[in-house]
């Protein structure tokens, strides 16, 4: 028995969407950046999956989420150090006490 | 190089994915979140594995595995006050459900309609070498920008992370 593209591009999608509903529903910043990484993988299995069974010669596919993998790891990296900023200046990550420029 | 992917690896690779990433949303522990995206990484490095991409599996445990997780549970400890702070309500909307959930049904629609035949793979695909190859030669600008992209982050994480000056 076996599994053709479309079995990989349906985990790919629930990942997203699964990610997606954390990253919308979730009060705490550490919390949502979880989320956009469970996404982010979402994206990365898709493009593997695709460049596996469509053009695994060019490898195009691996290199794409390689570099998603690089500008991912600077986000997470930039995100975390922001909710330290953050954390630091208002002692709080809750994003609901986050209201200053609420008009 | 197998010449089609197993479903049996496959099914329990992806019930380990979707079990991981349910539980990072619904479980009310932030630490035990960061442990469930732990498991989340290595079941998709897993994955990459069954797709031949032996080189994104590893890269996938070394900078999400190790790196990113490790980051996670950093800030989580340092953002919490006591024992009891790491656990939350659980935070779920009727609002974000309906959002997911219309990405959801038009990421199938397309897969539907989409619907590739399952090609008769290669038997033979390229290996790390002809990686390594390929990404020196023809994707050496983006590989130099995203060294750039690496710097400016550690850059700008070190200064928005330390102390008050």
């Amino acid at each position: 028995m076996t599994v053709g593209p479309s079995a990989f591009m349906a985990l790919a999608a629930l990942l997203f969407c699964i990610g997606l509903f954390g990253a919308l529903s979730k009060k705490s910043a550490v919390m949502v950046l979880m989320c956009l990484e469970l996404m982010t993988n979402g994206v990365n299995l898709n493009l593997v999956a695709i460049s596996r069974f469509v053009t695994p010669e060019s490898l195009a596919g691996q290199f794409t989420a390689a570099f998603i993998m690089v500008v991912a790891a600077a986000e997470i990296g930039l995100g975390l150090a922001l909710v330290l900023a953050l954390y630091r200046r208002t002692r709080t990550i809750e994003l609901d006490r986050l209201d200053e420029l609420k008009g | 190089m197998p010449e089609s992917i197993a479903a049996i690896p496959f099914i329990i690779l992806a019930a380990a994915t979707l079990l991981g990433a349910a539980m990072v949303v619904l479980t009310r522990n932030v630490v035990h979140a960061a442990f469930w995206v732990l498991e989340v990484m290595m079941a998709v490095a897993g994955l990459f594995m069954l797709l031949s991409a032996g080189f994104l599996a590893l890269v996938q445990v070394m900078v999400y595995a190790g790196a990113v997780t490790v980051l996670l549970i950093f800030t989580v400890m340092l953002t919490l006050r006591d024992r009891e702070d790491a656990i939350r309500s659980r935070d779920l909307s009727w609002a974000a459900g309906g959002i997911a959930l219309a990405t959801l049904v038009a990421a199938g629609t397309a897969i539907v309609s989409f619907a590739p035949p399952i090609p008769k793979l290669p038997a033979v695909t390229p290996g790390v070498a002809e990686f390594g190859r390929l990404l020196f030669s023809g994707w050496a600008l983006p590989f130099e920008i995203a060294s750039v992209i690496l710097l400016i982050a550690l850059v700008g994480a070190v200064w928005w992370s330390g102390g008050e000056r």
